[in-house]
């Protein structure tokens, strides 16, 4: 029998160190068990005043500052929005592609990124593996070839975004009403060559991360896993589409709760939660509540709910992905890596037929239009779905501003990650291990949140973890990578 | 001969300068047998494992979590490299020095056209850490050595910079890499 014991405050800090500083609380009551698990958001930028009063074509500059780790996404979000207030609303044929050969190069080195330097550590030697071997040193030391493939997909996509935004990271190609630059017949080429490279290393990637889900079929099943809705953007044949469409969102059985909701009618729909404990809004859905209506987001959220992806391959490893579960959405955390290997995939399929596309060539870069005084567009990122809106006045001078980001709509669920992973790997125990809080920076690092972009660069997570009695004394304490 | 030391962190930054760091490609292996790294979330060294020959800062200050660490970063490091714009400058996030920082948060919690928030609640739980009321470069809190703009730096401006001090050559970078954009 465990000895009653005072309350405990479990504090892990810092998560993570990008696009803000992440902490970790979880209060243990007498009976140890956990009452309270918190992931708090502690930074804040303030972008959304502070950029009143610009002009507008800077936004898509700007705006993409918030987040060094796929700023294309901001980039694009932020024209999109502003092709609506220069009053266009179909781009040239060349300008749509350069766009979405931006968008797709930066899917594939963000997704590869995140599992080759972050996550591939923790599948190859495990979540309790020696944390000397357990980073990225380590899968360079032990499978040296794994690692120079994660360091190439990454530089292939960093490439695409050079060519097509002029910079690899914070570029400036795409402006209100189109772009402003073609690709050449050389960066084609130079494209080109590699492709088929990539197109083998991403179906490697996706074999490991399904052969791992079902070696560990009821790890993966049970680990921080929890019933939620689904949300994504999907075409108007609800094909999974990553640069423009429309909003669907699924419960956890898969029945619609919206569809097809313009990308203009987001207010009607989604609302944002304060609480005081964290810097991060918590967004759900308006007719829900916050109490039922929050979802999920990212690459798992987008495999449930498109009703197919349109390349070949990916369409394969799409129906193999469902009939894990029936069918019906897959709710298993961990299942985010496998579901991100098919968008590599795909990702790197739509490559290779948009550098085969001779619009890419195209003269026709820009247009516009009659001016609007509103501007919004969603965009699925790396992360998940992404919002934009903007006011702007007649002197193009933004007016307001709202951003919902990617990281921003998992709140809840990461939320809800940590408490799982705290009730299953905590509860009751007397000692902290540093098993245990790798096991809640696993949980959290399914998510891919940019908030962990630390953990994204170079493989771990900064944590410390103080378990403390309730007059503040502190009982046990670990650290690491601070 | 043991290996020089090298500590990175990203204080009020969006990471793109650790991405640049990132964009040498295949010279990252290098520079993995060229370092050893101390505090950094590359390995599991839980705090300054004692005095690091290079530190690197990507970010200024806006909160006091940034101050301490960055305090922690001078005691530590025998050079100190405040990589990129907001590290140099503030950069972008310093713009909202222009405005009151009270509406800063008012238009983030309050006003905003998603905003569900009926009790009117402002975040302000102990567990986060306090805002300073202005965005302020790294120079203004601490000694900094060398610095490197740009917004991201370009990888090579980082790998030329670093080889050069690691090797200890003089840092002589040329004029093209030398870039605040």
């Amino acid at each position: 029998m465990v000895a009653p014991v005072e309350p405990r405050k479990i504090v892990i800090e810092p998560v993570t160190r990008i696009e803000g500083h992440g902490k970790v609380t979880i209060l243990l009551d007498e009976e140890r068990k956990v009452k309270q698990a918190r992931l708090h958001i502690a930074e804040f930028r303030g972008f959304e005043r502070y950029v009143r009063g610009r002009p507008y074509w800077e936004m898509p500059v700007l705006v993409q500052r918030l987040c060094g780790i796929c700023p294309v996404s901001h980039h694009l979000c932020a024209a999109k929005a502003m092709d609506r207030v220069v009053g266009v609303d179909k781009l040239t044929p060349t300008a749509e592609k350069v766009r979405r050969l931006m968008h797709y190069g930066q899917m594939f080195q963000s997704h590869a990124l995140h599992f080759f330097h972050l996550c591939s550590p923790d599948l190859l030697f495990g979540f309790d593996a020696d944390p000397a071997i357990r980073n990225v040193i380590g899968v360079a030391k032990e499978h040296p070839d794994l690692a120079v493939q994660g360091v190439m997909m990454r530089k292939f996509g960093q490439e695409i975004i050079r060519i097509t935004a002029g910079k690899k990271i914070h570029g400036t190609g795409a402006i209100p009403g189109g772009v402003n630059n073609n690709v050449s017949i050389e960066d084609r080429d130079f494209l080109l060559k590699d492709i088929e490279q990539m197109l083998e290393w991403a179906r490697g990637a996706l074999k490991l991360a399904k052969d791992y889900s079902v070696e560990h079929l009821e790890a993966v099943k049970t680990f921080g896993s929890f019933d939620s809705n689904h949300m994504c953007l999907v075409r108007a044949d609800g094909a999974m589409d990553l640069y423009h469409g429309n909003l669907r969102a699924i419960d956890k059985d898969g029945n619609k709760i919206l569809d097809q909701v313009a990308p203009q009618d987001y207010l009607e729909h989604i609302k944002e939660e304060v609480k005081s404990w964290s810097y991060m809004k918590f967004p759900f859905i308006s007719k829900l509540g916050p109490e039922e209506g929050w979802y999920r987001v990212g690459p798992l959220a987008r495999l449930n709910t498109c009703d197919f992806i349109d390349t070949p391959e990916a369409e394969a490893a799409r129906k193999e992905f469902v009939l894990l579960t029936d069918g019906k959405p897959n709710n298993y955390t961990l299942a985010y890596h496998w579901a991100r290997m098919i968008e590599t995939l795909h990702s790197a399929e739509v490559i290779q037929q948009l550098l085969n596309d001779p619009d890419l060539q195209g003269e026709d870069l820009l247009l516009k239009g009659d001016r609007r005084p509103e501007g919004i567009a969603i965009l699925e990122a790396p992360r998940g779905t992404l919002f934009h809106h903007y006011e702007v006045d007649e002197n193009d001078q933004v007016q307001r501003c709202n951003l919902i980001v990617s990281t921003t709509n998992n709140n809840t669920p990461m939320n809800r990650a940590v408490e799982a992973v705290a009730r299953d790997h905590l509860q009751g125990k007397e000692k902290i291990t540093e098993g245990l809080l790798n096991h809640v920076e696993v949980a959290i690092r399914a998510y891919d949140p940019c908030l962990s972009c630390a953990t994204h660069a170079l493989g771990q997570m900064p944590l410390v973890i103080e378990l403390t009695d309730s007059n503040g004394q502190v009982l046990d304490r670990r650290e690491k990578g601070l | 001969m043991s290996k020089p030391k090298l500590a990175t962190t990203s204080l009020a930054g969006c990471f793109g300068c650790h991405m640049s760091i990132l964009d040498i490609d295949e010279r990252i292996l290098e520079l993995i047998e060229l370092v050893e790294f101390d505090k950094s979330p590359i390995d599991d060294k839980k705090r300054f494992t004692g005095e690091v020959d290079i530190g690197i800062i990507e970010g200024g200050c806006c909160n006091e979590e940034n101050v301490h660490v960055l305090q922690d970063f001078r005691n530590h490091c025998k050079i100190l490299i405040a990589l990129g714009d907001c590290a140099t400058m503030g950069g972008i996030p310093a713009m909202r020095n222009m405005v009151p920082l009270v509406e800063c948060l008012e238009e983030a919690y309050l006003n905003g056209p998603t905003v569900h928030n009926p009790s009117r609640t402002i975040p302000n739980d102990p567990d986060i850490p306090l805002l300073l009321n202005r965005v302020v470069a790294c120079h203004e809190v601490v000694k900094i050595d060398y610095f490197l703009p740009g917004c991201p730096p370009p990888a090579e401006t980082i790998w030329q910079a670093l080889t050069a001090l690691l090797t200890g050559k003089p840092l002589e970078l040329p004029y093209e890499l030398i870039k605040y954009d």
